[in-house]
């Protein structure tokens, strides 16, 4: 990421995104589709960072709902970007991003942070706040948007149960596996309930097994109807969830296809399917840290 | 009712988890506000004494002993129309008298009393607005005749008229020099606190900007996630006041009003009350450590 970039180069990298818009000759807002939207329409996107790197090029996608899709391509193509996109943490030089049906760079900025509540992040690098437990880190995402102490009190047990780490609700981040941190991250992410969650390399730290516990974890969160957009380099993987494909190569978009057959499979099958396609051993049951950490 | 309550908590968690930077902060802001607390009474009271010195320049003229009455009236309204006169005060021999006995000490002290008649001339206390219009108000009053010699305004006048002024200018310069001098020192430490205590903060902010990236990724606003940190300034500042006052008021229980006592000078200087001093301190402190903080968290919250 860009990281703290001076007020200075955000206003005028802003200022730059305006010349662009204004110097382009096609109409600025696209007309919306009728309907539902789609929970993630990106039309003509082009994101330059400061120094000139271009790191998407006019890209075209959307995402409907209750689809579960990964974004492929190698280091530097821009899927990241692509996420920093649609949390609004970057401006795009040109194009429009519709989230649920609204351009969400037309919003003013201060709205940014309701936005961000209706999308569920989970990173590589899991981003949890180190001095607080688990149960902490979870509440937190909840005390953001207001949430009374009694539900809190309700929904974050329940959503550690989950992801299987009731008996780790008091720990500290620095104590759980980087698997168990993960869990921890896609529980604060959904604790919400979302209808768009984003995951930028979940598996990135993890080993083969424990990132299939973590994408069957997905896997169940995309069950109850939320939208599941998965970045990662892991192609591997990709080609053997036989899921909705975006690659992605400098920028651009160069591959976009829907492997049809196995939506729906259990959670339970999906899991026994990864686990023979990936070669990894059997193992029974579901749900609980215990069938991945040891 | 429920946020505060939850900012509050916040802030404390914070202070409890990060006891390092918290401690350092406090510290930094204790000899700040220690060092202001001492110098600026210190400044203060050197300030007003250079000030003293300075206003008791004045000029002086002296008149013939046969002047008349008519002659110094006329002349005490002359003298009260030049610029930059603020008082023209007529001192009659036996005023001068009375004064010169007031100024001697000791054996001399006696001695004026023992005198037949008086030898001292009648005289005009002039009363400048600023020292530095010394030269020019000495010109009015001796300004040049057709020949271009200085001749008096006043036949009463008995030339030369403020005949110590090498000695009033030195005194103007350095009493300028220390002001000047009093005033950069003032704003250096002020100025050097203020950048110290910023940059305490901004490092104890710095060390959890990670933290503030994932509040803002789940959604929190930029105030939800300012609060805390503004209180645990607050927090900081009133602890780093604190600490430092009670340090101070030692001090001058110890060792300033012990000395107030025996020495007059102490005492007499025109500096500031405990209570003001005290007060101002306090409100800088926190007013410094909470706006540092809100200030230092800018460049991390935009969005």
């Amino acid at each position: 990421m860009p990281p703290l970039l001076t007020r200075r180069s955000s206003r005028a990298r802003r200022r730059q995104a305006d010349d662009h818009r204004r110097s382009a000759p096609r109409p600025r807002r696209a007309p919306r589709p009728t309907g539902q939207p789609p929970i993630v329409e990106v039309r003509d996107a082009t994101v330059v960072y400061p120094g000139g790197h271009v790191a998407i090029e006019r890209l075209t996608t959307s995402i409907g709902r209750g689809e579960f899709a990964f974004v492929v391509g190698p280091t530097g193509c821009g899927k990241s970007t692509l996420i920093k996109l649609l949390i609004r943490e970057i401006e795009p030089a040109a194009g429009t991003i519709w989230i649920a049906g609204k351009d969400i760079n037309a919003m003013p900025h201060d709205r940014t942070p309701y936005l961000r509540r209706r999308i569920g992040t989970v990173f590589q690098d899991f981003k949890l706040l180190p001095n607080r437990t688990v149960y902490d880190n979870v509440a937190y995402a909840l005390q953001v948007i207001g949430e009374p102490r009694s539900q809190i009190r309700r929904k974050a047990p329940e959503i550690l149960r989950l992801v299987g780490l009731q008996a780790k609700i008091h720990s500290y981040p620095d104590e759980l596996s980087g698997g168990e941190q993960q869990r921890v991250a896609i529980a604060r992410a959904f604790v919400n309930h979302p209808p768009l969650l984003l995951a930028d390399e979940p598996t990135g730290n993890l080993d083969p097994e424990t990132s299939i516990g973590i994408m069957q974890l997905l896997y169940r969160i995309n069950r109850t109807g939320t939208t599941v957009l998965v970045v990662t380099h892991d192609r591997d993987m990709v080609d053997k969830m036989r899921r909705r494909v975006i690659a992605l190569e400098e920028g651009r978009l160069v591959r976009d296809e829907d492997a049809s057959g196995y939506h729906d499979e259990s959670t339970k099958e999906f899991a026994a399917r990864m686990r023979a396609e990936m070669g990894v051993g059997p193992e029974g049951g579901t749900n609980g840290h215990s069938d991945f950490e040891h | 009712m429920g946020r505060i309550v939850f900012f509050c908590s916040e802030a404390f968690r914070a202070l409890r988890r990060s006891a390092a930077p918290s401690v350092a902060a406090i510290v930094t802001i204790v000899v700040t506000t220690l060092l202001l607390g001492v110098l600026v009474p210190v400044l203060r009271a050197s300030e007003s004494k250079a000030s003293e010195v300075r206003d008791q320049i004045g000029l002086e003229v002296f008149l013939y002993r046969d002047a008349t009455k008519a002659e110094t009236d006329a002349l005490q309204k002359e003298l009260n129309g030049i610029p930059h006169v603020t008082e023209a005060r007529f001192c009659s021999p036996e005023c001068a008298k009375k004064q010169l006995a007031g100024e001697l000490e000791g054996d001399l002290a006696g001695s004026i009393s023992e005198l037949n008649s008086n030898p001292l001339p009648p005289s005009f206390d002039l009363a400048l607005d600023d020292p530095d219009n010394l030269e020019s108000v000495r010109a009015a009053l001796l300004p040049p005749n057709s020949s271009g010699k200085p001749t008096p305004i006043s036949r009463a006048i008995d030339p030369p008229i403020g005949q110590d002024r090498e000695n009033a200018t030195k005194i103007r310069e350095v009493t300028g020099a220390v002001k000047i001098v009093l005033l950069v020192i003032a704003a250096l430490l002020l100025v050097a606190s203020l950048l110290l205590v910023a940059n305490t903060i901004r490092l104890s902010i710095y060390a959890r900007r990670r933290e503030v990236e994932v509040m803002r990724l789940v959604g929190a606003t930029n105030w939800f996630i300012r609060w805390p940190f503004m209180i645990e300034g607050v927090v900081v500042g009133l602890a780093g006041a604190a600490i430092a006052v009670g340090i101070l008021l030692l001090g001058k229980v110890t060792i300033v009003d012990p000395l107030a006592d025996d020495f007059a000078l102490v005492d007499n200087l025109s500096t500031m009350g405990f209570v003001p001093l005290v007060a101002m301190l306090v409100a800088a402190a926190v007013c410094v450590s909470a706006l540092g903080s809100g200030i230092t968290l800018r460049r991390f919250l935009r969005v």
